[in-house]
């Protein structure tokens, strides 16, 4: 058959570094022959027969592997901490829920090499004794949820998944569970109550998933492209990973690039990249002899970066520095024809109408936000209810349930703190820089 | 695994794709939302009749039916139009002029986001992000992507389904 999944774009430059998508637009994703054939499972195989599995989550801590999700938390400490916890029955989940818009990583890597993801989890669940375990996918991703349950099937005839693998005590069952389109279902308290089949609605954290999970029982659960990266971890070993990418953040990162720029698609550079280099070198500037005005990174939870910061390195702690997070890997460019207040807004009302409901902060909180920057856009709004505006963030973000609320006033807060004129310009001269928000059109009417 | 199946609500030969779902999932209760999604593929949205079915199959109360299938955006209690379509409004989308494109379907079909033209010809859909980025902006007319439109050309779109060329 063709394989009509996409790679990595081009790398004219040699700014990429092909881990996690190795294989991907190289290899026929529904074929397992096509995986084995570039060593795939050879991996697993290797580790179920000569490794236990306090090795494995040594050889994972020591790589420094972070949480690919978005928050970074390391991959090791946490697979120790479902190993040890006590219980008969573990379960191992793929956060598959890839909800922030323009992000289409996760999508490409379970579209293009579904068996990688699977092999990934297999070591994972033998490292923490987990037998059972579940793949959470969007409902928008048929092609990936067809994939994913094709490669469940052909493991399991090959035997790689099932009771006694290659013959050793390890069994293991997989299965996809479909969302069902609401956002907050990436939390993974509310991913978990989801595949209770229930409202996927978050609740208080401790007792944390590694400990209490699905069913009580204690679950690890990983983002997509953490367990993409744990075959080549264990196949290259641990000092190899750490080798790559900055002292806090290794390996590599995939990124979807898009938004306005020249060329967009998946790109996967190392840790420690510069966003001018992911821009230009690879991503081929702003087209149209427009200028560069920002980077949108993290999504709904993250924020804008502006020119000032474009030599910023791509790794947890420097995005977080410049007011914005590394997310599960989306990159939106904006150029000069983005008004920043109408940016903020878009993704509050995105952080509105996805609140479950369950906390006040959150499901009230962002509604008045969210008032708030329609007045300012139509050019209603005075200097007090910018400090209003202010005084709600700080509130949002500190007494919210889960993730979802306690981010949702970062590109609010971003915008602030790199766009705090184009606010201005709102408030006070009654106009729209960018010529986007209504009050720019009251502006040409009269 | 329980074995006493409940009838279905009548002998459309649908249900017994819904009926295997639950099946194969043990008629557990955390088969719940993939009982719906199954119901939603065959009948084009979940009536009452099929609330009510998946709940007793299941034992779970209505209740707990009601608030997962309105709970979740994808599912719908209304039936679709004959026509469908789907504008993208992920942030690469949007701005790259979606919301342009969005106000000209709406004003070409009559009727805003979300809701379905009186004479049940087009339903109007917003999507989060279609991970089409490279489209930008993107629209999905009866499940066919088309990308990098102008709001002009989305609009003559829904005026062929509508039945009016002009």
């Amino acid at each position: 058959m063709a394989i009509d999944t996409v790679g990595a774009l081009p790398d004219e430059n040699g700014k990429q570094r092909l881990i996690v998508l190795e294989h991907a637009g190289k290899i026929d994703p529904e074929d397992i022959e096509a995986y084995m054939a570039v060593g795939g499972y050879a991996t697993c195989s290797d580790v179920l027969q000569s490794m236990t599995p306090a090795e494995v989550i040594e050889q994972i801590r020591n790589s420094g592997l972070r949480g690919r999700g978005g928050a970074g938390y390391p991959v090791g400490l946490k697979w120790s901490t479902v190993a040890k916890a006590h219980g008969s029955q573990k379960y191992i989940v793929c956060n598959g829920d890839e909800g922030d818009p323009g992000a289409f990583m996760d999508r490409s890597i379970m579209e293009a090499d579904p068996h990688r993801v699977l092999e990934g989890m297999m070591i994972a669940a033998y490292a923490v004794g987990a037998s059972r375990g579940y793949l959470y996918v969007r409902a928008e991703y048929p092609l990936a949820i067809k994939r994913l349950k094709h490669a469940i099937k052909q493991a399991e005839k090959h035997g790689l998944l099932g009771i006694n693998i290659s013959g050793t005590p390890f069994s293991l069952s997989l299965q996809v569970r479909l969302g069902a389109g609401a956002f907050v279902c990436g939390e993974e308290t509310a991913l978990l109550a989801s595949i209770e089949g229930r409202r996927g609605q978050p609740r208080p954290r401790p007792p944390y998933p590694a400990e209490s999970g699905l069913w009580g029982c204690p679950t690890l659960i990983n983002n997509v492209e953490t367990y993409a990266n744990i075959v080549p971890i264990l196949r290259e070993g641990a000092e190899w990973f750490a080798s790559i990418g900055t002292e806090r953040s290794k390996g590599t990162k995939v990124f979807a690039l898009s938004g306005r720029i020249a060329r967009t698609g998946m790109i996967e550079v190392p840790m420690g990249t510069t966003l001018r280099e992911i821009i230009y070198d690879i991503g081929g500037g702003i087209p149209d002899g427009r200028t560069f005005k920002a980077v949108q990174t993290g999504g709904p939870s993250g924020g804008c970066i502006p020119a000032a910061h474009i030599d910023t390195p791509v790794d947890y702690e420097s995005l977080k520095q410049v007011g914005s997070m590394m997310g599960s890997g989306g990159m939106i460019v904006m150029d000069d024809s983005s008004c920043m207040v109408d940016v903020a807004k878009y993704f509050l009302e995105f952080c509105m109408t996805e609140s479950c409901g369950k906390c006040v902060p959150c499901r009230v909180g962002t509604a008045q936000m969210y008032g708030l920057l329609e007045k300012i856009s139509e050019g209603r709004a005075s200097l007090d209810d910018l400090a209003l505006l202010e005084d709600l963030c700080d509130m949002v973000a500190n007494t919210s349930l889960c993730g979802l609320g306690q981010a949702a006033p970062n590109p609010v807060i971003s915008t602030l703190r790199y766009f705090r004129d184009e606010y201005m310009a709102h408030i006070v001269d009654k106009t729209c820089p960018a010529h986007v928000c209504p009050v720019s059109r009251k502006e040409a009417v009269r | 695994m329980r074995t006493n199946t409940i009838a279905p609500p009548s002998d459309d030969k649908r249900w017994r794709i819904v009926q295997a779902t639950m099946r194969r999932h043990g008629f557990a209760p955390d088969a719940l939302i993939e009982a719906l999604h199954s119901a939603q593929e065959a009948f084009g949205y979940l009536d009452d009749d099929a609330l009510r079915y998946v709940g007793k199959s299941l034992h779970l109360p209505l209740s707990r039916v009601y608030g997962v299938a309105t709970f979740y955006n994808l599912f719908t209690l209304k039936p679709q139009g004959e026509h469908t379509c789907v504008v993208c409004m992920g942030t690469a989308c949007y701005i790259k002029g979606g919301p342009d494109v969005l106000k000209a379907i709406e004003d070409a079909a009559g009727v805003r986001k979300g809701e379905t033209t009186p004479d049940k010809k087009v339903s109007l859909l917003v999507a989060r992000c279609l991970g089409a980025c490279a489209l930008a902006p993107a629209v999905v007319f009866d499940g066919e992507m088309d990308g990098q439109l102008a709001p002009g050309q989305a609009a003559s779109r829904i005026k062929e389904w509508m039945g009016d060329g002009n």
